[in-house]
């Protein structure tokens, strides 16, 4: 997020794109209800009408896909009516001509099909963001997970800079993490192409740098990501993988594909709190310890470090951080570290961002990057002033419909997310009784009408196939999803959804296409 | 513009608009409150808060009166004393006699309240409510008998969680709080309640309480530890409450920098995993198709000689690391370090993209 | 001495011979509820709250008189045992004014936290008659209310153990049965020397520390343990406070052979209370007249003999 989650409540425009919010992220939608209290408009493009779609002004109900059409058209609109922040694009930013000439053919008109909306809607949306004091974008996987993950994003920096809404208080772009340290896994080097602190593994300083600090040489041949990974064991050019706290076998596209990859790999050790689906294959299993059980750091959504503290022994006696030093000392490369507050301050010594903080810092508060110096209060907001390169640059990006689309075989698109009562593969929320009392059994959520002519009614079981596998589960006749839409989340292994998803990625970012699938739904019974 | 008033004798400046009850807590000066929360609507409507100020004709509420210059206030004279004493009494009157097994009781602030002004049993007889007990919510235990109706839970959840999931029903000595057309909360289609508990984290009496936590430890028992939560990436902070090196319980922490007091369910209700009888407690090694258990050390050295061996003989890139959104900062630094330095590699990423 | 083995809830233990199935548990840290089980005490095993179910045996022993055998195995938290455990608490608490709101002894009363422990609600099965004792508040340092009485007899025990006091014994039988002085006199017409040795190991809330009333729950005090240097019994106390403000010195239960005396109460008060404006009570020919601190503690003659030295 460019802003904090206390900003939220000061936003007069909030626009929401492909987040279910009230379910995902019900911290930020109290703060989104404060600002809508406060007289703020939201408008949310979703091709579900979910919870935070019925309190908006407007709803969108986007059409799978096409975020890049909304995005560009309401660009489209701002700069032929004038309404474009001119002194921002002026003095802050590059590429303006080249963005004016790409939008040039975005009209309202020609796209309003493709998006699902009228023209007019588009353009009303598109003034009330241009002129608001303080507009705010806000999204998830609804952006992201797609073959244009990578220009989607760019899409929403286009309008926020073109409209000067970014870089100040409660107006920004705000991508809401979906994991408790997501964020954090990424500054920490989590990534094939970065070092901690998203210092690029292909800039010779860096490699310097790093080689430095840690004694050994360091490759600047960027790495491979997940999917990649999974494809590389495929073929057999990768041996041995060591996973810490993922489940792939349940939260992966195509996990068929998944099974086959590690089950070629020579050596796989998972290190996890429980026997997990992807566990199951390993060759070495060492236990893990929950959040309860150890000290550390999670950095969340706003980029707020915060403290994790231990509350009782690890259950196996380690706490993770201790499992990894003590492997890599096995292996030659001696790690000493007495305390958590031990790597955070090695981290911190190699890491701009997190430069200025500690724990004795952290104990008193949580703290935002960046935050350079130990006398630095943290960063409320992003890009005040300057961007990170300099001036922002707009990037002509072009529709590209999703990699698989419905035809006469698989009429129905396949979308997936998340439930307000679990998280992730379960492995936590389904051992939680209250949450499994509450919610208890996934379903498919599939519109009336192709229920109706499907003759499945509500909690007929149905089995809905793609090209890759199939489920079955009860179905849920509801009119939160469109017509031509099925709808399930990926917490239950009974319901392993990602049999059914596609692996096709975006090119840039890797990330798999799990908001569109083509499928087909049967009545079973 | 500033106001200086006298409270107790002591001279207090404040800001205009300030109300008396603030004004006394700037001074450390405790005034007991039901109804009053910092972050919600006035109602005004305990009236255990009232103070005396001079020249006066009633004892007014401090919640909801504001500061005027030169005003002398007294927190604790004996009208206000004998005020709050009839206010307890009557609440009293028709409150069950659950202390001994009630699970608000060490946090209770009528239990509080009725030990710091002495009144012990009370003087009025007469009609105590019979509500049945509301245990639908597989969360949530509410027993309306324990209400004292001070209307918290009602606005937290039309204020701040936006659901008026409660409100007010019926009249006069049967009045209760209630889902619409009283249904259970743990009705949610019909309710609405998404049970987040932040009426839990409201209710000053035990007519709310957490169900998973009753009967596991008192609030004088457990020991508060103050984390960060491991689902989404809100980041919010509560409070893991411990008892016996076990976790028993969540409760909000009002010092959380991201959510105040408010948590979703996950947060507040999905700590059951931590003690989960499927979790791993030995190292395990596969041999022959079969998991054995193995101690640390064996599987430690295990792990390194193979990842070693495995490195050797097919270089660097044959090795991958797949690290944890789940994890802490610290696990996931070394995870880098895991494929930079002990591997060699750049092959590392995680599920940031799921 | 042999050893032992038996398996207490599965768990294999072994003891020295001789020793209470109650103390076996204790060593592998199992808690088995007790009320008038007191150590150092002689036990009545009466109040049955400690009984266990043992492989073998026709009834549920108590365990805190049933010395271990070997090869016992013995539950201690089977469904008959928790039966047991809470008709016991439950016929408790349907004599027991439910008075936890205010009572001294909340959040340290061993019937509240049994009664939490084995969920058994203030409204039990069992309806009657209620104690309506008249209050022993005649004197200044132990308030007495024996309608909370659950009559395990410790205080008897602790004061018989030193042989000058003796000054409690059962009264009465059957439902009326109660602790009483001798003629069932209040404390301030008995020979009580208010050494505070039944209001320590009182489990409930009949005896209390008056001087304690009001001034904090049992969750809120900050307790400070400290050795009393008056004589060479060497008795501990503890220095009470909450929210770092001294509250009062109460006494703690004794070892063999270290009697409690209110000398020493008050002398610890003296160190450790910043705030002295008060001063002691002192029963004479029947009445509590306040005294000096000097006279209080027994050292008036000392401080006028050092006078005159000075002299």
């Amino acid at each position: 997020m460019t802003n904090s989650i206390g900003e939220i409540k000061d936003c007069d425009y909030m626009l929401v794109i492909g987040s279910n919010t009230t379910e995902t992220h019900p911290i930020i939608s109290i703060e989104m209800r404060k600002a809508l209290k406060n007289g703020a408009t939201l408008v949310v493009a979703d091709p579900r009408k979910t919870e935070i779609a019925e309190l908006a002004k407007v709803h969108v109900p986007l059409k799978p896909g096409a975020n890049i059409p909304l995005v560009m058209t309401m660009c489209n609109v701002i700069i032929e009516e004038g309404l474009y922040d001119k002194e921002f694009v002026t003095n802050r930013t590059e590429g303006f001509d080249e963005l004016k000439e790409a939008t040039a053919a975005f009209t309202p008109e020609a796209y309003a099909g493709v998006i699902g909306v009228s023209a007019d809607t588009i353009r009303e949306i598109a003034r009330g963001f241009a002129k608001a004091n303080n507009a705010a974008i806000f999204y998830t996987m609804g952006i992201t997970q797609h073959t244009s993950g990578t220009t989607n994003v760019l899409a929403i920096a286009n309008l926020s800079m073109l409209t000067g809404q970014i870089g100040k208080p409660s107006s920004g772009v705000n991508p809401l993490r979906g994991q408790n340290n997501v964020q954090g896994a990424c500054d920490m080097g989590g990534l094939p192409n970065v070092f901690p602190g998203y210092q690029a593994v292909t800039d010779p300083a860096n490699i310097e740098k790093f080689t430095r600090a840690w004694g050994v040489q360091q490759s600047e041949k960027v790495g491979l990501t997940v999917g990649e990974m999974m494809d590389a064991a495929h073929h057999g050019d990768l041996k041995a993988l060591y996973i810490l706290g993922e489940n792939p076998m349940l939260s992966d596209p195509d996990i068929s594909h998944v099974e086959k990859a590690l089950d070629n790999l020579e050596f796989l050790v998972v290190q996890d709190l429980f026997l997990t689906e992807t566990a199951m294959l390993a060759d070495v299993v060492l236990p893990g310890a929950s959040f309860a059980e150890k000290d550390g750091t999670f950095s969340n959504t706003e980029r707020r470090v915060q403290r994790v503290r231990k509350a009782v022994e690890p259950v196996a006696g380690k706490a993770d951080w201790e499992v990894i030093s003590e492997v890599l000392t096995m292996m030659g490369y001696p790690h000493e570290y007495c305390s958590a507050s031990d790597v955070f301050n090695e981290m911190v010594s190699i890491t701009p961002q997190y430069a200025g903080m500690s724990f004795a810092r952290l104990d008193q508060g949580g703290l935002q990057w960046p935050c350079p110096t130990a006398d630095h209060p943290g960063t409320k907001y992003l890009h005040e002033g300057k961007f990170s390169r300099g001036l922002g640059k707009f990037t002509a990006v072009d529709f590209e419909p999703p990699a698989e689309l419905p035809d006469e075989e698989y009429p129905f698109v396949l979308n997936t997310g998340r439930r307000l009562y679990h998280y992730h593969t379960g492995t936590m929320t389904r051992r939680a009784k209250g949450l499994n009392t509450i919610y208890s059994e996934e379903t498919i959520e599939i519109n009336p009408a192709d229920a109706c002519s499907l003759e499945v009614g509500d909690g007929d079981t149905v089995k809905v196939s793609s090209r890759r596998g199939s489920i079955m589960a009860k179905a849920n006749v509801t009119k939160r999803v469109p017509q031509g839409m099925v709808f399930t989340s990926f917490h239950f292994s009974e319901v392993a959804v990602n049999f059914l998803t596609n692996t096709a990625r975006d090119p840039i970012a890797k990330i798999p296409e799990l908001k569109v699938a083509a499928v087909k739904v049967e009545k079973i019974s | 513009m500033s106001i200086t008033l006298t409270i107790n004798g002591q001279k207090v400046t404040v800001p205009a608009g300030t109300t008396v009850l603030e004004a006394a807590a700037q001074a450390g000066i405790d005034i007991p409150t039901f109804c009053h929360d910092p972050e919600l609507s006035k109602p005004g409507a305990c009236r255990i808060c009232v103070v005396e100020i001079k020249g006066m004709r009633n004892l007014p509420p401090s919640c909801v009166t504001t500061v005027v210059e030169g005003m002398e206030v007294e927190t604790e004279s004996a009208d206000v004393v004998e005020a709050r004493r009839t206010i307890l009494d009557l609440l009293l009157a028709n409150h069950p006699e659950d202390c001994m097994t009630c699970q608000k009781f060490g946090d209770c602030k009528l239990a509080e309240y009725a030990y710091r002004y002495g009144v012990r049993k009370a003087s009025f007889v007469g009609d105590k409510s019979d509500f049945p007990v509301d245990e639908s919510s597989a969360v949530l235990y509410r027993d309306m008998n324990k209400c004292i109706l001070c209307g918290k839970c009602v606005r937290v959840c039309a204020e701040i969680v936006g659901r008026s999931v409660y409100d007010f029903t019926s009249r006069g000595f049967t009045t209760k709080v209630a889902p619409a057309l009283d249904v259970g909360l743990g009705e949610i289609d019909e309710s609405k309640c998404v049970s987040c508990g932040s009426c839990v984290a409201v209710c000053p009496v035990g007519a709310i309480v957490e169900k998973n936590m009753m009967g596991k430890a008192r609030p004088w028992e457990v020991k508060k530890v103050k984390t960060t939560c491991p689902y989404c990436g809100c980041g919010c902070n509560f409070d893991l409450n411990v008892k016996d090196g076990k976790v028993v319980g969540v409760t909000s922490n009002p010092s959380s920098e991201v959510n105040g007091r408010h948590l979703c369910v996950k947060g507040r209700f999905g700590y059951d995993f931590i003690h989960s009888s499927d979790r791993l407690t030995r190292p395990l090694i596969k041999k022959d198709g079969e998991f054995v258990e193995a101690s640390w050390d064996e599987a430690i050295r295990y792990v390194a000689y193979r990842m070693k061996e495995i490195k050797e003989k097919n270089g660097s890139e044959a090795m991958g690391v797949l690290t944890s959104a789940r994890c802490t900062n610290e696990e996931n630094y070394l995870m880098n370090k895991m494929a930079r330095v002990a591997f060699g590699t750049n092959n590392i990423d995680h599920c940031a993209r799921l | 001495m042999a050893d032992i083995n038996l398996t207490i809830n599965g768990q294999k233990v072994t003891v020295p011979e001789g020793i209470t199935v109650l103390e076996a548990a204790k060593q592998i840290g199992i808690d088995i509820p007790t009320f008038c089980y007191e150590k150092g005490l002689t036990a009545p095993g009466a109040c049955r709250i400690c009984v266990v179910e043992i492989k073998g045996w026709r009834n549920l022993p108590p365990s805190c008189i049933t010395t271990v055998a070997q090869g016992m195995e013995v539950e201690t938290e089977s469904p008959a045992v928790v039966e047991a455990r809470k008709t016991i608490l439950e016929l408790l608490v349907a004599n027991h004014p439910l008075d936890c709101l205010s009572c001294e002894k909340s959040g340290n009363c061993k019937l509240q936290d049994y009664s939490y422990r084995y969920g058994v609600a203030s409204q039990t099965r069992f309806e009657g008659e209620k104690h309506e004792f008249g209050i022993d508040d005649s004197n200044p340092y132990i308030y007495r209310d024996l309608n909370k009485c659950i009559l395990c007899g410790k205080c008897v025990a602790t004061c018989r153990a030193v042989s000058d006091r003796n000054v409690l014994d059962f009264a009465y039988r059957g439902f009326n049965t109660k602790i009483a002085t001798f003629m069932d006199t209040d404390l301030k017409d008995s020979t009580c020397v208010y050494c505070n040795r039944c209001v320590a190991i009182c489990p409930v809330g009949a005896i209390v520390d008056k001087t304690m009333m009001g001034k904090g729950r049992g969750w809120e005090l900050e307790k400070k343990e400290v050795t009393c240097t008056f004589c060479d019994s060497g008795c501990k106390f503890d220095v009470n406070y909450k929210d770092g403000k001294f509250m009062g010195v109460t006494a703690k239960s004794p070892d063999q052979g270290r009697p409690l005396c209110l000398k020493g109460r008050l002398g610890i008060e003296l160190i450790y209370n910043p705030d002295k404006s008060e001063l002691p009570l002192i029963n004479k020919d029947g009445e509590f007249v306040e005294t000096s601190w000097e006279e209080a503690l027994g050292i008036a003659p000392i401080i006028e003999k050092l006078t005159a030295q000075k002299k």
